[in-house]
């Protein structure tokens, strides 16, 4: 679809449309940037004007005060409710890195069983990196670490560390081996997507993973009328992603499905109609 | 039930904003995490 190409570089660019710090290597430092952007975007990325959600997320169980994060769950919910996995198939500027490079014109890996069974991992790697790591760290020492961010986060590298480094002498004089084995998560990574569809975002993103959870019931994203649903696996077999069937919670809302369906079940839940859009496709 | 979660959305929003959390958030985006974005 052109159409979400287009929608994914336009939200890709506002994301990081400050500009200047690509320039100078330094971050954008308005007031702004109080708010969490809906998709994978390091804040530290020179040219981000909001802070990351997960980011946020492990900044506030980390550090010496351990306390219940209001805000960022409250905007962490706020953004399931409406969007669900939407975000990740239409604004997420990391999930746009990965299918351009998924783009390249070489053999690709298809989806399979163990595929599918590998995408239970970023729910381990949310729960476990995201939440419980920095919550046991500081149980352990009096102060949590943002633990996905720190040794995990290949988007955080890619957009943040490799920009900032490239315009940045001082920095170099602090990487160690801290850097070394984050650079090679990027690269395995970056390998990876060239043959897998979107590998991070089905097996390794706590984002998607939550997202997910929200995907049936989200405001706005794919659907199916159950109704007219026969179940004959159409949507799951032409979509990239490990989906049992359209709107589950791997789906990410890319529409590809849609004109596939014979039974014209599937459809986007859009805010301004009912739960008859399918009778609106069909016509 | 959806109904539920907008309105815990909404309030766990609020209580943030009372606690002042948009501003931890706004600290913590402003300065380079050098942790962070692994360099360390």
């Amino acid at each position: 679809m052109a159409s979400r190409k287009i929608i994914q570089s336009f939200s890709a660019f506002v994301c990081n449309i400050y500009l200047p710090g690509f320039a100078n290597g330094h971050i954008y430092q308005g007031g702004i940037k109080a708010l969490c952007l809906p998709g994978l975007n390091c804040y530290s990325c020179p040219g981000a004007i909001g802070a990351c959600p997960v980011g946020a997320l492990q900044s506030a169980l980390s550090g010496t005060v351990l306390r219940f994060p209001f805000y960022v769950m409250g905007t962490f919910l706020a953004f399931g409710l409406l969007f669900g996995r939407l975000i990740c198939g239409w604004l997420c500027p990391f999930g746009l890195v990965q299918e351009m490079l998924f783009g390249l014109p070489t053999r690709k890996m298809q989806k399979s069983h163990f595929t599918a069974r590998l995408c239970s991992l970023k729910y381990l790697l949310g729960i476990g990196l995201v939440v419980l790591a920095p919550v046991l760290l500081y149980a352990a020492q009096g102060i949590g670490e943002p633990a996905f961010c720190e040794y995990f986060c290949p988007a955080g590298t890619l957009e943040a560390a490799v920009p900032l480094l490239s315009m940045n002498d001082d920095l170099w004089a602090a990487a160690g081996w801290l850097t070394v084995w984050k650079f090679f998560i990027l690269s395995v990574f970056l390998v990876i997507m060239v043959f897998v569809y979107r590998p991070f975002c089905r097996f390794a993103c706590p984002l998607g993973a939550w997202y997910g959870l929200f995907n049936r019931q989200a405001a706005l994203g794919i659907a199916v009328d159950e109704q007219r649903c026969t179940h004959c696996g159409q949507c799951a077999a032409v979509c990239r992603m490990d989906v049992r069937i359209a709107g589950d919670p791997e789906c990410i809302s890319c529409g590809a499905c849609r004109p596939i369906c014979p039974e014209h079940a599937v459809y986007f839940r859009k805010l301004w109609y009912g739960k008859n859009m399918a009778e609106v496709n069909k016509n | 039930m959806k109904k539920g979660l907008y309105l815990i959305a909404v309030m766990l929003l609020l209580a943030g904003l009372y606690r002042g959390e948009e501003q931890m958030v706004l600290k913590k985006a402003v300065t380079i995490c050098l942790e962070c974005i692994g360099i360390g």
